[in-house]
């Protein structure tokens, strides 16, 4: 068994979440059958190496009141996207922000960056503020607001017992 | 338009717990402990705090976020335009792919927008094509070209 198989045992025992018990790591340990001490140094090795974005709670957005969540679309000439992109990253309120493939006709935008906020007034704001910084490349855009929650589980593999 | 139920289901304890755990969780031998000494609350507190917050759906997730990807897996954001008699029908059929990870009903003529996460780029594929066969509608597929940034903390 080498690194990537503990890793991705470790993965699937933990996308679901970590244990609420008061040693979580030693529970995983004994659920897998592994030291604690190699589940507790893949899984440092595992955030050094960016595996693991982060350990940490996910909070849902809606329930923190942040009513306007919006997926805001921009379609920037494609030589610009990523100049654009990076600092469209850099605002504080943008938690996602990608360049995605057109789908013409039906889809003209390639920039992508999620907003949140708790009032309209607010998301106009943040939206007024990445148009300020696209200026003349900006030559249309959308936002899309999600009107409901359909799923939201995590990234959970298909293979997992 | 939304049907959220806006509720204060969390005090200022929660707000605090939530805030220090959206930056990081420790990795030793008894992270609650740790996080607890942190906070001015016992061990005790801090897992029945987030057995609730998890319960009534505060907090959708705690533990590791993993990055997709650099596990050899692959991952895409794709939409569907479904018409609304068949929405309810739609969204259990593509809900029913464990691979769909998130899925969101967003105000567009494209009006259904989920993530599929799979362990490889092959089951990806294969699954693009499956939802294509049980919904009977166009898949569009937007898998990110480049990420510029993912990651946010939001003030409980």
């Amino acid at each position: 068994m080498d690194m990537s198989d503990i890793d991705l045992m470790i993965m699937r025992a933990t996308q679901g979440g970590l244990p609420l018990v008061p040693e979580p790591y030693v529970h995983l340990a004994e659920q897998l059958s592994l030291p604690v001490d190699v589940i507790m140094a893949r899984l440092r090795a595992m955030q050094e190496n960016g595996v693991i974005r982060r350990i940490g709670v996910v909070p849902n957005h809606y329930r923190l009141g942040y009513r306007f969540n919006g997926m805001s679309v921009w379609n920037v000439p494609d030589e610009r996207v990523d100049a654009l992109g990076q600092q469209v990253g850099q605002l504080p309120f943008v938690s996602h922000c990608y360049h995605r493939p057109r789908n013409l006709p039906q889809w003209p935008y390639n920039l992508f960056a999620m907003v949140h906020a708790r009032t309209q007034t607010d998301v106009e704001t943040q939206l007024c503020q990445i148009a300020a910084i696209l200026g003349d490349d900006n030559l249309g855009h959308d936002v899309l607001f999600s009107t409901k929650i359909l799923k939201k589980t995590g990234f959970r593999s298909a293979n997992q017992a | 338009m939304t049907n959220y139920r806006i509720e204060t289901a969390y005090d200022d304890i929660d707000a605090r717990l939530i805030n220090f755990l959206q930056a990081g969780f420790p990795i030793c031998p008894a992270p609650y402990q740790h996080v607890a000494e942190q906070l001015g609350l016992s061990e005790q507190a801090v897992i029945e705090r987030l057995q609730t917050l998890l319960a009534n759906g505060v907090l959708s997730r705690f533990g590791p976020l993993y990055h997709a990807e650099r596990m050899g897996g692959a991952l895409t954001l794709a939409a569907l335009s479904v018409p609304p008699a068949q929405f309810e029908d739609i969204t259990d059929r593509v809900n029913a792919f464990t691979q769909v990870a998130h899925n969101y009903a967003r105000d567009h003529v494209l009006n259904m927008w989920f993530v599929i996460a799979t362990e490889t780029p092959q089951e990806l594929a294969q699954t693009l094509i499956e939802i294509e066969k049980q919904t009977g509608l166009k898949v569009y597929n937007m898998p990110k070209l480049n990420e510029y940034f993912v990651g946010l903390k939001l003030e409980a």
